[in-house]
């Protein structure tokens, strides 16, 4: 009997996978649609990364040389921001390594709801697409990745391109937000036996606490971007203080979403180190409950202190007192984990493979990003500091150096485990130094020229701030150049890399995807595996 | 012996003895010329001192757990992964740390906010890409200011930083400044003095400044507000009290002649 066959096929055999089309465009998979959210990151990636070079190729000397007005220039910086927030960061961190690597740490066969899945991935696809041509078609969206309004208003941006850009935002956000209830529900009720919460790896604490904010962060979001849709094109003035609505409202909503959004960034991240710097310290995490509490207590105050983005939008003396307040409490549970991922040093036996460095890279320029944050929370001081360059330093500190450090440590970390072949060690500590390099010499100097005010978001400088921009410039050819390392190493060992074992790190790599083998099977895990502790 | 090393500390890391103009490879704040930005200055120095102090403890840390800490020393890992005293250390300590920062911090907030009485008025309104000054009291004198283009800069004037009308202001008195927007977002930023109000539409902000030194103060639009966003820069020439008076009776002749001059054109067209 045919039929009867082929049942007996696909049960004799782990490893059957479904044709081309039906494996990577129906997917349900959670392993291959982990692997369509890194290789979409890695695209969306070098198209935004593109844009920075161009950026710091206008910037490097006085004088509009590359673009052609202000108005192509906001186009570049809005659309920069959002290419990497929406479409780099949040795919390889959330998507990627999160449906990557959250069932098989829990030892579940796969995410609980793997057509919703399905959905979140392919909802970025025309979201992206979107995007670019919103920048593209008419004037561009010349907004700033924060669409202020009345500047996105039919007053400031009358063509099609805002809504162009909102509705990509609509369908990142649907995906983002289809993404959470899925991890949410995947890491509440499939963990196998024997992993209660408090047992479960930290990254995976990291993206429950990730899929929280997300889940009440993003649709305040969508509220707000649709009144701006509706402002624009049906003749409400919720923003329009013509019609008795007012710009700074859509300010305090886009930062309740804003700001929860900058810790959805980190959190992931902070997981993927706490996860790498055990392994190779081949020790347990130092003090677990306080890391995963401090995780839930950064996204906790991460929801009341929003306004300190807008210090200078005429709040009063108290609100901006209070918003002051209650950031700079925030530096305490970053404080402990800083502390926690050194003590997990501590004592342990080191080795410095390409993760580990840049997971200690991470843990220091993170607290430089994270100093310089409790500087701008002093809201005396951010008076002056507001929308300068000081603030750019500052948040890609945490962010370009912060969530790509955990980036690149995860894709180094796990890349032996998702393609079965392991990276080039060689490769990944020549891109790790040059990247390093890169981006402090792009990021400190603007430091400097925050301080001396040169205001964000200008495409030409007065001629005094030459010399620390031409530094800058120089840093961000630096990074370039290991970006392109990075890739040429990621090809390289796809096709020459040694074959990975089932745990090519050892006594350190404890938790349950170092069982498997490398790849893992396309279902794994079809008996719940034991979970001994 | 602390207060000495704190005293040299402090001006190692004042970086503020720049002048009023910014100059090539600045490493910290302009010159502060008003009481308000005196502050933030001293607090600013205090928390970065404070904040290079940690940043420069972790990075020790950091550097002796890899070299102490590395596997052929230590072959064999601890497996301690709990201290109870530690952790409330760490957690306990920041606090102190923040509590100190944050004294002074919430002084300088209430100097900032809470204008005290003061002397006269200036209403300064953003447009795309332009200022609009007005003294309410001295006779509703109003004009714009736009940035000088580069073909028509004069000698002594620094390119994108120099406009046609400088917005003219006595130096020792305490002035209130109320900032809105005419069209989109816009912000009023003036680092020597330690001013920055966003310009709302619709919204009456209000902020104050006392200039203290007589000079040339520049800055420049502070919110992103379209393409001209780079070009609307905002200059502040502080003058005497006296100079100023005259300086007001001179301004009132030649902006109303203009005035006069495009309603003529206005009427002939």
């Amino acid at each position: 009997m045919v039929y009867g066959e082929s049942l007996n096929q696909e049960q004799g055999s782990h490893n059957h996978t479904p044709g081309f089309i039906r494996r990577w465009f129906f997917s349900t998979n959670h392993k291959d649609i982990g692997t369509l959210y890194i290789i979409f990151s890695l695209i969306a990636g070098l198209i935004g990364g593109f844009f920075s070079l161009l950026m710091r190729a206008e910037l490097a000397t006085p004088g509009l040389d590359i673009v052609a007005d202000g108005q192509a220039w906001n186009v570049i910086i809005t659309a920069h921001g959002l290419l990497m927030v929406f479409f780099v960061v949040m795919p390889a961190l959330i998507g990627g390594f999160g449906n990557w690597f959250i069932p098989l740490m829990i030892g579940a066969p796969d995410m609980a709801f793997p057509r919703l899945n399905n959905f979140s991935f392919w909802a970025l696809v025309p979201a992206l697409v979107l995007l670019i041509v919103s920048a593209t078609i008419g004037t561009g969206a010349g907004t700033g990745w924060t669409i202020y309004p009345p500047l996105s208003a039919k007053l400031g941006h009358a063509g099609p391109s805002v809504d162009m850009a909102i509705f990509a935002l609509h369908l990142a956000g649907a995906s983002s937000i289809l993404g959470a209830v899925n991890f949410i529900t995947t890491i509440l009720n499939m963990r196998t036996p024997g992993m209660t919460l408090h047992k479960m790896p930290l990254f995976v604490w990291a993206m429950l606490v990730t899929a929280f904010l997300l889940l009440l962060a993003v649709p305040v979001l969508g509220g707000a971007i649709t009144m701006l849709l509706t402002d624009r094109n049906f003749g409400t003035t919720f923003f329009n203080p013509a019609g008795g609505g007012d710009p700074v409202l859509f300010q305090h909503l886009f930062w309740f979403f804003g700001h929860p959004e900058v810790y959805i960034m980190i959190l992931p991240a902070f997981g993927i180190v706490s996860q790498v710097i055990s392994t190779f310290s081949r020790k347990p995490v130092f003090g677990y409950l306080g890391m995963a509490y401090a995780m839930v207590a950064i996204g906790v105050i991460g929801f009341i202190v929003w306004a300190h983005h807008m210090f200078t939008v005429g709040m009063s003396a108290d609100l901006r007192a209070y918003f002051m307040l209650a950031t700079i409490i925030i530096a305490v549970p970053t404080g402990i984990k800083i502390f926690s991922w050194i003590a997990t040093m501590w004592g342990g036996s080191l080795t410095f493979e390409t993760p580990m460095l840049f997971s200690i890279g991470f843990v220091f320029l993170f607290t430089l990003g994270g100093v310089t944050g409790v500087i701008l929370a002093n809201a005396g001081i951010d008076t002056v500091l507001h929308d300068t360059y000081y603030v750019v330093a500052h948040f890609h500190y945490v962010l370009s150096m912060g969530a790509m450090f955990g980036i690149f440590a995860g894709i180094y970390y796990w890349f032996g485990k998702m393609t079965g072949r392991q990276y080039s060690e060689f490769f990944g500590k020549i891109h790790f130094w040059l990247f390093f390099i890169g981006v402090n010499i792009t990021f400190f100097p603007q430091h400097f020229l925050g301080l001396a005010g040169m205001p964000r978001r200008i495409p030409d400088y007065p001629d005094a701030y030459a010399g620390w921009n031409l530094i800058s410039s120089y840093g961000s050819y630096i990074s370039f150049a290991a970006t392109i390392i990075f890739f040429i190493s990621i090809v390289y060992s796809l096709f020459f890399g040694k074959k990975c074992p089932s745990n090519p790190w050892g006594e350190g790599a404890t938790t349950l995807e170092w069982t498997l083998s490398s790849p893992p099977p396309f279902h794994q895990f079809e008996t719940l595996p034991e979970f001994k502790e | 012996m602390i207060k000495k090393i704190f005293f040299l500390l402090t001006l190692f890391l004042s970086f503020s003895l720049f002048g009023a103009e910014i100059t090539n490879w600045q490493l910290g704040f302009r010159d502060p010329a008003s009481p308000v930005m005196e502050k933030v200055n001293e607090l600013h120095n205090f928390v970065l001192i404070m904040m290079t102090v940690i940043t420069i403890f972790v990075l020790f840390l950091l550097l002796y757990v890899s070299i102490r800490f590395r596997k052929s020393r230590n072959p064999n890992p601890s497996k301690r992964s709990h201290h109870a005293v530690l952790e409330v250390l760490w957690t306990a300590i920041p606090v102190i740390i923040l509590i100190f920062m944050a004294i002074p911090s919430f002084k300088l907030v209430y100097q900032q906010d809470i204008t005290p009485d003061f002397d006269m008025t200036i209403k300064v309104i953003g447009h795309q890409w332009y200022w609009e000054y007005q003294y309410p009291d001295q006779d509703n004198l109003s004009f714009e200011s736009y940035m000088v283009q580069d073909e028509d800069l004069k000698k002594d004037q620094p390119r994108l930083i120099s406009v046609d009308n400088r917005l003219v202001l006595p130096t020792n008195t305490v002035i209130q400044v109320l900032v809105t927007g005419g069209d989109v977002l816009h912000s009023f930023a003036m680092p020597s003095l330690g001013v920055k109000k966003d310009a709302v539409p619709g919204r009456l902000n209000e902020t104050w400044m006392r200039i203290d030194k007589p000079g040339v103060y520049r800055g420049q639009c502070s919110e992103i507000c379209g393409t001209g966003h780079g070009y609307m820069p905002i200059v502040i020439e502080a003058i005497s009290k006296d100079e100023f008076a005259s300086w007001i009776i001179e301004s009132k002749n030649k902006f109303a002649k203009i005035n006069i001059n495009t309603l003529a054109l206005a009427d002939n067209n």
